[in-house]
């Protein structure tokens, strides 16, 4: 019974040289709602140019964690650093993608503007949007297969239609790293595959990719790297080492059936 | 209807209600995309306590004490609004029913305690404004706008709801494309490193700027009306945030003037010798615009899910 | 104050009546989050008011009889609802919109007739903008007899009501399948706010009646997590608000009865709010800083235990003052003993979750917990025979 030394044996231990070079690096974070912990003192040292899944049961913070980090919602403890530096003055560096239902589909405005959103940072306050601009934004609806619909307005798109207009803002940022929301939740096929491609070749452009992601079934094609938690760590690593029964028995506990994690076909 | 008798008479009380009601459509249509149209209510309810406060505190009638307490009176209410919705974890709708009942019920009492009837600072005048006694007494007709001396004698109103409309769009335009993306999505706009917190709260008290300004001129009906119609009204017009926006002030202005003629001249058509409340009318056919927006208006139906569903 | 006179009685009784209706019922209103609804309802009663003026005064009656008027505030209350229910249900606009236009426009609305009853000649003395604030000066015996009256066939029907509102409330769907209509319900519900806000207009004012719905299930929700305590509660602060407030209105003059008694009901909301256990402001602060100083404090000690720096300020400084490390940074004896405890308890939570047997007790992990006060000693000795071998490692 090896279990209780996983967390040190999947990265625990990777002490500050790797936070140093981390795109993203998680320390301590703990929030609550209320009166417990509803994500508890979680390390976490994503690994550049990697995939990685944030996986986990119902309930187990997976999306709390990401938006504490990111300052979305407030946390109790914690920092987060990016290559070594505070996030906060690193901001450029990073696109999040939120879920979908987070916001009000039935605001007044169109796909266009929503990708332009993404360019913010560039236009700032009072800047005016260029053709250079407009070109840019259409590039990325093109990169998520939107770009028939950048007139529509954003209420009449289906749920996978809205979730690549999310996709193609984050593109419009041009960050290092990709922290997506269940980006796959609630998504038809040909919207799951798209955003597939367009991660990937994130990847093969060197950045990285973080999702919080419920499919187990897709993690060992989708992803190079897991990370499962429940409130706290459970493990974190290579897919092939990290995403084994025994940690999903750990993080899931009687909520997995056996022969579900069996039909995983975990090496 | 002659420049003589329009100009000293009609043009300021008409020009006063329409910057008003701008000023007020301009923030309102952000409060209403914000789910925050209920702020517009209770920032003009507020206003009263900050009124008598600030009169009892100076001992004197004056312009701008009074709307500096209003508009005290707006922050500390919003302020107090969050506090009891964070802390207390108590909803909204409630927290903002607890605190402007429970301000406004001070400021009445208040105002019964202390001498305040012999001045000029009564209810009435809170609720409904004045707009039919802002009167240009030194026109004599439409040449007298290119006279300085006559200009000079403009009702004082006129320039100061003047200044903060331009305030209140200087602020719109500057802030646009934060308001925008904040309104639309929280959450994004914080991971960009955007103070959500800070830009939400200079809304409100632009709001309350204009709220204040406006009740000074014509009275709290208008500047909830206008809050809240013109916007909702252009709302179910168009499915552009900038398209609204120009509704939204063609809409108040409408309200202003068609509202000021006939509150002036509906009852003499009727046959009836007086006038009736112009603040009133202003609102009711602020009101009417709304219905009939709602009833015809081309994108009147939902389109997305709402949040959360 | 046992010296008010018999028409300050019946208002003081009427208060206190409608206090209670409007408790409960403002209760039912809270719990479905659509508080400000009242708000609507109380603005748009104007009209009404003027209107029913307007036309008693026209057929040669007594523009000012009390029940006439309140007739007619039911009515554009009424329509004024029925506005809120078809903007938020018929366009896309949000229920809050829908609110604040409706009770502006009727307000302004309402604003007109009033400025058109000045000019009328039977109008000059109507008095109607008593209205607007509330005054219970200079009233009749029979408007006095017939707010108690009313005070009391409100809170009447209220506890007719109570069963259905509350199985509607809390689960629409149960109430549902029990075969109550739970639209019909809703409309009996808005009824009952319309039928204390017409009771209360004279006594209170429009602009001021949606306190007396308000405050008090506010006030009541930070005493009690259950929902028929918060009921019974509400009823009695209102009842408390009301009929206080009346007597101290009474007690003296230029206390207007209005606002004292919105007064009244903030106090008891204030005191609430300060100082009520668990969801008052003292005790959740309090709270929510020993709760922070034991997440620091935890992480802090298996930081320690697992030889990692600590980076935060606060978690150092909790550390130092709790004696587990040096100024240094070093952990004390005291500090290691705690520190082993802390990771010790951590690995059998980790062994515990991973156990499908015990997924309830599983369940239970959140970081702060000691494993001892979820499982038995045996339990806790079981884990750890299967913990050793790599402890020792």
């Amino acid at each position: 019974m090896a279990l209780p030394e996983l967390a040190a044996e999947n990265g625990a231990r990777l002490d500050d040289p790797a936070r140093e070079t981390s795109p993203f690096a998680i320390r301590g974070l703990t929030v609550s709602y209320g009166g417990a912990p509803a994500v508890f003192s979680v390390d976490m040292t994503v690994v550049p140019g990697s995939m990685t899944a944030i996986i986990g049961p119902n309930g187990a913070g997976k999306s709390t964690l990401l938006k504490a980090a990111l300052g979305v919602i407030p946390r109790l403890s914690g920092r987060v650093s990016v290559l070594g530096q505070p996030l906060e003055s690193q901001r450029r560096r990073i696109a999040y993608v939120p879920q979908r239902a987070s916001v009000d589909w039935d605001f007044p405005t169109l796909v266009l503007d929503v990708v332009l959103m993404g360019l913010y940072r560039e236009l700032g306050l009072l800047r005016r949007v260029r053709r250079a601009h407009l070109d840019k934004a259409r590039d990325c609806l093109a990169r998520v297969g939107m770009q028939d619909f950048a007139d529509r307005q954003i209420g009449q798109l289906s749920g996978g239609q809205q979730q690549r207009v999310f996709l193609a803002r984050a593109l419009a940022q041009e960050a290092e790293l990709y922290l997506l929301d269940e980006p796959f939740a609630g998504v038809d096929a040909a919207t799951e595959k798209a955003i597939i491609d367009v991660l990937k070749s994130l990847k093969a452009e060197q950045r990285t990719v973080v999702c919080v992601h419920h499919d187990l079934s897709t993690v060992t094609d989708y992803f190079d790297r897991v990370f499962l938690l429940n409130k706290s760590r459970i493990a974190e690593g290579p897919v092939a080492q990290a995403f084994t029964a025994e940690t999903l028995q750990s993080a899931y506990g009687g909520r997995l059936a056996t022969a579900q994690i069996d039909q995983l076909s975990l090496g | 209807m002659s420049g003589a008798e329009f100009v000293p008479l009609s043009l300021p009380p008409i020009l006063i209600a329409s910057f008003a009601a701008v000023a007020c459509a301009l923030p309102g249509n952000f409060l209403v995309l914000r789910k925050q149209a209920m702020i517009g209510d209770a920032i003009s309810h507020v206003a009263l306590p900050g009124i008598v406060v600030a009169f009892l505190l100076t001992g004197a009638v004056s312009t701008w004490p009074m709307m500096l307490g209003a508009a005290g009176a707006a922050v500390v209410a919003v302020l107090l609004i969050q506090f009891v919705h964070r802390v207390g974890r108590i909803d909204p709708g409630a927290s903002m029913g607890v605190v402007f009942t429970a301000m406004f019920a001070g400021g009445v009492l208040l105002l019964e305690q202390s001498d305040t009837s012999s001045v000029h600072l009564d209810v009435q005048h809170a609720l409904y404004g004045n707009l039919e006694s802002l009167i240009w007494l030194d026109a004599f007709g439409w040449e007298s706008l290119l006279d300085p001396v006559a200009l000079a004698g403009l009702p004082p109103e006129l320039l100061r709801m003047a200044v903060v409309l331009v305030l209140v769009t200087g602020f719109i335009r500057l802030f646009w494309r934060p308001l925008k993306l904040s309104t639309f999505d929280e959450g994004f706009a914080r991971t960009l490193g955007m103070r959500t917190d800070l830009l939400g709260l200079a809304l409100v008290v632009t709001a309350a700027v204009a709220a204040v300004a406006a009740f000074d001129a014509v009275g709290s009906i208008i500047v909830i009306a206008m809050f809240i119609c013109p916007p909702a009204a252009a709302r179910l017009m168009t499915n552009a945030l900038e398209r609204q926006i120009a509704w939204s002030c063609l809409f108040a202005v409408l309200a202003a003037v068609l509202g000021y003629v006939l509150a002036g001249y509906g009852p003499l058509w009727l046959g009836a010798p007086d006038a009736v409340s112009a603040a009133g009318m202003i609102a009711t056919v602020s009101g009417v615009i709304l219905a009939l927006a709602a009833l015809f208006g081309p994108c009147r139906h939902r389109l997305g899910q709402p949040k959360g569903a | 104050m046992l010296d008010l006179g018999y028409n300050a009685t019946l208002v003081m009784i009427g208060a206190g009546l409608l206090g209670i209706a409007a408790g409960v019922t403002g209760t039912f209103l809270f719990l479905r989050k659509r508080s400000l609804v009242s708000d609507a309802i109380s603005h748009s009663t104007l009209p009404g008011v003027g209107l029913a003026f307007i036309v008693m005064v026209a057929f040669g009656g007594e523009g000012r009889n009390l029940f006439g008027l309140m007739a007619g505030s039911a009515l554009s209350a009424g329509i004024g609802l029925l506005c809120v229910t078809w903007l938020t249900t018929r366009t896309r606009l949000a229920e809050d919109t829908a609110i604040g236009a409706v009770l502006s426009v009727f307000f302004g609305a309402g604003i007109v007739l009033l400025t058109v009853i000045q000019n009328m000649s039977a109008g000059r003395q109507a008095g109607l903008e008593s209205f607007l604030l509330g005054s219970t000066a200079g009233m009749l015996r029979i408007d006095a007899l017939t707010i108690a009256g009313g005070g009391a066939l409100v809170l009447a029907l209220v506890v007719l009501l109570r069963r259905p509102m509350t199985l509607s409330a809390f689960d629409a769907e149960y109430a549902a399948s029990l075969g109550l209509d739970n639209r019909r319900i809703d409309l009996a519900m808005m009824g009952l706010v319309l039928g204390i806000t017409v009771v209360g207009l004279k006594i209170v004012g429009l602009i001021m009646i949606v306190a007396l719905l308000i405050l008090p299930p506010v006030t009541a929700r930070f005493w009690t997590e259950r929902s028929d305590r918060v009921v019974l509660i509400a009823g009695l602060v209102g009842g408390v608000a009301g009929a206080g407030g009346a007597v101290i209105s009474a007690s003296a003059p230029a206390l207007p009865t209005g606002p004292i008694i919105v007064l009244s009901g903030f106090a008891l909301f204030a005191l609430s709010f300060l100082f009520a256990p668990n969801r008052g402001v003292l005790a959740a602060l309090a709270d929510h800083l020993s709760f922070r100083r034991r997440v620091h404090l935890r992480q802090g000690l298996l930081a320690l235990a697992q030889g990692q720096p600590v980076y935060e300020a606060l978690t150092l400084r909790l550390l130092r003052r709790a004696g587990l490390i040096r100024r240094d940074g070093v952990a004390t004896d005291a500090g290691r003993a705690a520190a082993a405890k802390a990771l010790l308890d951590e690995r059998r939570w980790q062994l515990l979750r991973a156990d499908l047997a015990s997924e309830t007790a599983a369940a239970r992990y959140d970081g702060l917990t000691p494993i001892e006060s979820v499982l038995t000693p045996d339990q806790v000795a079981t884990l750890d025979r299967a913990l050793r071998p790599t402890v020792a490692s």
